[in-house]
């Protein structure tokens, strides 16, 4: 069901990746001010930017999840979410290296896109204990979608919010993703931008195409344990959804 | 649905005035915040950035007791499925328990507001209260509609009293840079300085956000 294209779409990830990277050393050019260590810009800006797609889209899911009752939007929404999470820390991490590489401080308050990332990180954080609090499977679906559009309509708001409270003391590399770059870097960026996304469709699509067949076979091997008695549910409980 | 949201709030009103739990509990709770962050500042006196931040804080921490105990009642006693059996718009239950919350909320910062300037503010409260009036109602009708919706989720749980605070308080961030943005100049020292029109605009943006997702989506929380 969810196998259909994933071949092609890894190999499509992986030549943007090493595309991008190869950009990255070889061609985009040194930045004037920063020097070398400007270059983490191409992985951390879009680790960010998928990041944030991923949880509006979980947020999405969520909807249609409420609107259709299915449980595959269920699935969708907490792959994406889950996925984003990873490339959240992941942005964190790069965020925080930067930092320290161009600025001299591990962390900065007064970099407003960052702060906002962590504040998001953390109420996303929250996801996966929230799932595994509800026993009631349907209910569980139910209140996790809930919570998606919540924090889904919380992110736009609390980056708002965050950007107004600083002074944009110093200049600032994020804001100019499209405009003051030189042509070389903007090319660099969006290779670099869609390889990463490519990425995330990937292992979002390989992650449900897991969970599925996952539930597939539990529930051909339940068929089958019903003449003879011996199959046992498995114990181990999980945030993940059930189909 | 004004008869049910009438009948609710009347509901909720009246215990907690028979046994008053959560409201005594707030007003305690932000008295022990202010003689804690007395001690733990080393400050007899404070005013500006740093008062309109233990007001805040101790605000925020006394409203997720509120809200950890606002659907107590009905998820024990089975409220929710007397609820459900009503013939009456789901909303109601949202509506009420929202305004109640926002009572529960202005009656606890009569006190916190009273015993902060006692304690550690400074400069005299007096000047600056209409203003601070007016942040506080408008974040308290922020705190209202998202911890309506928290405590609506988070009631269902097994982890209840661990979610609440887990999930509110980074929701309650743009509240609190905004709140606390707006009263800082209100508090400081040598006189109130001028309400910044921005930071109520952004109070009043995530009111309007949040209750209107609410309205959509509560419903949700109650299907059974």
């Amino acid at each position: 069901m969810f196998g259909r294209g994933l071949k092609t779409l890894s190999l499509l990830s992986v030549a943007l990746l090493v595309g991008a990277f190869a950009l990255v050393f070889f061609y985009a050019p040194n930045d004037a001010d920063q020097g070398f260590i400007q270059k983490i810009f191409y992985l951390h800006v879009p680790l960010a930017i998928v990041a944030l797609f991923g949880f509006v889209a979980g947020g999405i899911y969520g909807i249609k999840y409420l609107r259709t009752g299915d449980r595959m939007h269920d699935l969708r929404s907490y792959v994406a979410i889950h996925l984003s999470l990873i490339m959240a820390v992941g942005t964190l991490i790069t965020g925080s290296i930067w930092s320290k590489g161009s600025w001299g401080h591990w962390w900065l308050w007064d970099e407003p896109t960052l702060v906002s990332f962590l504040i998001v990180f953390l109420l996303y954080a929250c996801y996966q204990p929230l799932r595994f609090s509800i026993e009631d499977p349907e209910r569980q679906a139910r209140y996790a979608a809930v919570f998606a559009v919540i924090a889904g309509a919380f992110v736009p708001l609390n980056f708002m919010a965050v950007r107004m409270a600083e002074s944009l003391a110093h200049p600032r590399v994020l804001t100019t993703t499209g405009g003051a770059m030189p042509g070389s870097m903007r090319l660099t960026f969006l290779v670099a931008l869609a390889g990463m996304a490519a990425l995330f469709v990937t292992l979002w699509k390989y992650e449900l195409a897991s969970k599925h067949a996952t539930f597939r076979l539990r529930a051909l091997k339940r068929k089958l344990a019903a003449d003879d008695e011996t199959w046992v549910p498995n114990p181990r409980r999980s945030a993940a959804p059930t189909l | 649905m004004r008869h049910a949201v009438a009948a609710l709030l009347r509901k909720d009103l009246r215990l907690e005035l028979r046994s008053p739990e959560a409201v005594p509990a707030m007003v305690l709770f932000s008295l022990s915040t202010f003689v804690l962050f007395h001690f733990a500042l080393d400050e007899a006196e404070v005013s500006g950035n740093l008062a309109a931040g233990i007001l805040w804080v101790t605000l925020l921490f006394a409203a997720v007791l509120g809200v950890n105990r606002l659907f107590v009642a009905e998820r024990e006693e089975g409220g929710f499925d007397g609820f459900l059996l009503a013939p009456v718009d789901r909303t109601a239950l949202f509506v009420a328990k929202a305004t109640l919350l926002f009572a529960f909320l202005a009656f606890v910062e009569v006190f916190m507001v009273a015993a902060f300037a006692f304690l550690l503010l400074g400069p005299s409260p007096w000047a600056p209260l209409p203003g601070l009036v007016l942040v506080l109602a408008l974040a308290n009708a922020g705190i209202a509609v998202v911890g309506t919706l928290v405590a609506a989720i988070a009631v269902q749980t097994r982890a209840r009293d661990l979610l609440v605070p887990l999930i509110a308080l980074p929701l309650s961030v743009p509240l609190v840079i905004a709140g606390a943005r707006a009263t800082a100049p209100l508090l400081a020292d040598g006189g109130a300085g001028a309400l910044e029109g921005r930071w109520l605009m952004t109070l009043g943006l995530y009111d309007l956000v949040f209750g209107l997702l609410a309205y959509a989506i509560f419903d949700f929380l109650l299907e059974d």
